[in-house]
C-alpha cells in the first residue's frame, strides 16, 4: 500500500493541466509581449462584460416603456434636461431614451447575432470543408463550386436575400421576434465559404499523412478519422478566420440593421441605433448617431487587431 | 505455412487530367502501373524484406497487404482472407487487428494533438477492448520509459518516435507488421538500435515482417528471403545468402555493383545506366531490356515469367 502514491506521483507531474500547459505556450508567451494584443483584450471583454452585465450597469432599462419620459428627448450629453433637469451620461434620443442604457443593451443584441452568426458558419463551414477535403471526388467538386458561386456575390447581398426569403415566409405577428434569428441565419449563411475553403485545404494537407493512415488500416470509420485525428490538426487556423469573422459579422449586422433590414425597433442593435441616430444627425442632435457609432468601431477594431495577431502568433513562418 | 500469399498483384493508377483537360487537349487517359502480376509468398515468423529503386512499387505492395488500397487485380491473402474482396464483416475485424503497419516517416505518423498512451491504445479502443496499463508496457518493451505515456509527440526525437510507432503497431497483438522504410527518416546510429529493437520483437513476439526498404545492407541483415523489384515487377527472389554470393539477374546485379561497400575505396564503381522507365510507358517484354548489358532480341519481344532456378526464382529469360 506505501508503494502505492510513490508509484502515481511522478505519473501526475507528467501530465501537467491544460491551463499549465496553455500558460507556458509559445502563443501566451506572445501574447504577453504584444500590447497590442493585451491592450485589445482589455478593451474587448470590457466590452463584452458591459454588454452582458448591461441591466445591472445601464442607468435605465430603453425599453421599458414605463420608464420613458417623452419630455427628456434631445437631451445633450451631460446637460441637464431644460424642462425636468435630468442629467444624462451620453444624452437621450428623440423618445427620451438614455443613449448610454440603448448602446449597452444594443452591444448584446449586436455580439449576440455576430458570435451566433459565426457559431454557424463555422458548424457550416468546418463540415463541409471536412468532408470535401476528405472524400474529394464529385462531392468536393458540388461543394466547392457551389462555394465559388457564392463567393462571387458581396455577402451582404446574400445576407439581405436570405433575410428577405425567410422573412417572406414567417408569419407576420411572428416577425418580430423571429428577425433576430433570420439575422442570425442569414449572416451565418452567407459567411461559411471561408471556413470552408481553409478547412478544406488543411484536411487535404492532414488526410495525407501518415497518421491518419494508421488508423484507416486499423479500420476506424472516415467519420472517426475527420473528426478525432483531422478535426483538431486543423482548428488553428479556423480559430483565426473566427475571430476575424467576428468583427465581419458585427459589422455585416450593423449593415443590415441600418438598412432597415435587420434587428427591428423593438430589440435594437448598434446598427440599428444608427440608423435611428442618422436622421438627426443634420439638426444637430449629433450623440444620438455618434455614440453608437463609436461603439461599433471599438467593438470591430479590438476583435480584428485580435485576430491579427492571432493569425501571426499562429503562422509558424513570420516568428 | 504461409501467412502471406501474394497472387499476380496488379495495381493501376489513373494519373490523367481532369476530365475537361482531357476533353479538350484530346488525350487518352493515362494509366500507370505501379505494380504488375507479383506473386509471392511470405511464411510465418519470418521476413521478407521488398527491395528496388524509388518509383519500383515496393510502398504500394505495402499499402496493398495492410489493405489500404485495393489491387486493380490479383488478390492478397493473409491467413487465408482477402481483405479486398471478403464480405464478412467480422472476418475483416479480425484479420484487420493481425495486420500493422510501420510507417517511414516518424513524424507524420503521430498525430500530434495526441498523448502517446492514446496514440499506443488506439488499435485497441477503436475494437472496444480495454487498454488500461497497456501504452504503459508496451512502452518499456520498446524502450522507453512508462511515463512517456502522458506526453505529446513533440517531446520525442526521431527514434523515439519510431519506437512509438512501434509500440503503437504491436498494441493489438499482430501477426504482421508490414515496415515502410522504417530507418530511413532516422540517423545512422539510431537506425541500428530501431532494426536491433525490430527483431528482438520478432522473436518475443513471433512477427512476420515484411519489411520495405531500399538500403541493401539493412535487408541483409534482416531478411529472411528477398524480392528484388523493377518497375513493378518482381525479378529476383532469393535468400540473403543467395542472392548477395550467386545474383542471377543482371538489374540485381548492378543494384549491388552500386552499392557503397566498406572496402570499396577506390574501386571503379559501374554506375547504373539510365533511368527507370516511365511507368506510363513501359518497355515491351521485359521491362529492363533498355538498361540490360545482356539483353537479346527475346527481351524486347516477350516478357520473363517468374521461374525457380535452384533456391532463386528469377524472372529472366538468360540467366542459370
Amino acid at each position: 500500500m506505501t508503494d502505492m502514491p510513490i508509484k502515481d506521483a511522478p505519473q501526475k507531474v507528467v501530465e501537467q493541466s491544460r491551463l499549465r500547459v496553455f500558460l507556458d505556450s509559445d502563443v501566451f508567451y506572445m501574447f504577453k509581449k504584444s500590447p497590442v494584443a493585451v491592450i485589445s483584450t482589455i478593451i474587448f471583454a470590457s466590452l463584452v462584460l458591459s454588454a452582458l452585465f448591461a441591466p445591472l450597469i445601464a442607468p435605465t432599462n430603453p425599453f421599458d416603456p414605463a420608464s420613458l419620459n417623452l419630455m427628456n428627448g434631445f437631451t445633450g450629453p451631460m446637460t441637464p434636461n431644460a424642462f425636468t433637469g435630468e442629467s444624462f451620461f451620453l444624452g437621450t434620443d428623440d423618445q427620451g431614451r438614455d443613449v448610454f442604457s440603448t448602446i449597452l443593451y444594443g452591444m448584446r443584441v449586436s455580439l449576440f447575432v455576430g458570435v451566433a452568426a459565426v457559431l454557424l458558419a463555422m458548424v457550416i463551414g468546418i463540415t463541409l470543408g471536412l468532408i470535401s477535403g476528405y472524400v474529394g471526388g464529385w462531392t468536393e467538386t458540388i461543394i466547392m463550386r457551389t462555394a465559388d458561386v457564392q463567393l462571387t456575390f458581396p455577402s451582404i447581398l446574400v445576407a439581405m436575400l436570405i433575410f428577405g426569403v425567410a422573412k417572406g415566409i414567417t408569419p407576420v405577428e411572428y416577425r418580430d421576434q423571429m428577425a433576430i434569428w433570420v439575422l442570425i441565419l442569414a449572416i451565418g449563411l452567407s459567411d461559411w465559404v471561408q471556413f470552408a475553403r481553409v478547412v478544406r485545404g488543411a484536411t487535404m494537407v492532414e488526410k495525407r499523412k501518415e497518421y491518419v493512415e494508421a488508423a484507416r488500416l486499423i479500420g476506424r470509420t472516415p467519420y472517426a478519422i475527420m473528426l478525432r485525428h483531422i478535426l483538431p490538426n486543423v482548428l488553428s487556423p479556423v480559430l483565426v478566420i473566427a475571430t476575424i469573422s467576428l468583427a465581419l459579422a458585427i459589422i455585416a449586422e450593423a449593415t443590415l440593421s441600418f438598412l432597415g433590414v435587420g434587428a427591428p425597433a423593438t430589440q435594437p442593435s448598434l446598427g440599428t441605433l444608427i440608423r435611428i441616430g442618422q436622421g438627426f444627425l443634420f439638426s444637430g442632435e449629433w450623440w444620438i448617431l455618434l455614440f453608437p457609432a463609436v461603439t461599433l468601431l471599438t467593438l470591430a477594431l479590438s476583435v480584428n487587431l485580435l485576430g491579427d495577431w492571432l493569425r501571426d502568433a499562429l503562422n509558424p513562418r513570420l516568428r | 505455412m504461409s501467412l502471406i500469399s501474394v497472387k499476380s498483384l496488379t495495381r493501376v493508377f489513373d494519373v490523367s487530367k481532369p476530365w475537361l483537360n482531357r476533353v479538350i487537349e484530346r488525350r487518352p487517359k493515362a494509366l500507370l502501373t505501379a505494380v504488375s502480376e507479383v506473386d509471392f509468398e511470405v511464411a510465418e515468423r519470418s521476413t521478407y524484406a521488398l527491395v528496388g529503386e524509388s518509383g519500383s512499387g515496393k510502398s504500394t505492395i505495402g499499402r496493398m497487404l495492410v489493405g489500404l488500397l485495393k489491387p486493380t487485380s490479383g488478390n492478397v491473402e493473409i491467413n487465408g482472407v482477402d481483405l479486398a474482396s471478403e464480405s464478412d464483416a467480422a472476418k475483416i475485424d479480425l484479420i484487420r487487428s493481425d495486420i500493422q503497419m510501420i510507417f517511414q516517416d516518424p513524424f507524420a505518423s503521430l498525430n500530434p494533438r495526441w498523448r502517446v498512451r492514446d496514440i499506443i491504445v488506439e488499435p485497441v479502443v477503436a475494437r472496444g477492448g480495454d487498454a488500461t496499463g497497456l501504452a504503459e508496457k508496451l512502452l518499456e518493451q520498446v524502450g522507453l520509459s512508462a511515463l512517456d505515456a502522458g506526453k505529446f509527440p513533440h517531446e520525442f526525437s526521431g527514434g523515439q518516435r519510431q519506437r512509438i510507432c512501434i509500440a503503437r503497431a504491436l498494441s493489438s497483438e499482430p501477426k504482421l507488421i508490414v515496415c515502410d522504410e522504417p530507418t530511413s527518416a532516422l540517423d545512422v546510429s539510431v537506425q541500428a538500435q530501431v532494426l536491433n529493437l525490430m527483431s528482438d520483437l520478432k522473436d518475443n513476439f513471433g512477427l512476420t515482417y515484411v519489411l520495405i526498404s531500399h538500403d541493401l545492407t539493412v535487408v541483409q541483415h534482416m531478411a529472411d528471403r528477398i524480392g528484388v523489384l523493377y518497375l513493378g515487377r518482381l525479378v529476383e527472389e532469393a535468400s540473403p545468402e543467395d542472392l548477395f554470393a550467386d545474383t542471377k539477374h543482371p538489374y540485381t546485379k548492378m543494384l549491388l555493383e552500386a552499392a557503397p561497400r566498406m572496402d570499396g575505396f577506390g574501386r571503379e564503381a559501374e554506375l547504373p545506366e539510365g533511368e527507370i522507365p516511365d511507368p506510363i510507358n513501359p518497355p515491351s517484354g521485359c521491362a529492363f531490356h533498355p538498361r540490360c548489358p545482356i539483353a537479346r532480341d527475346i527481351c524486347k519481344a516477350e516478357r520473363p515469367v517468374m521461374r525457380p532456378l535452384g533456391n532463386t526464382r528469377v524472372a529472366c529469360h538468360l540467366a542459370e
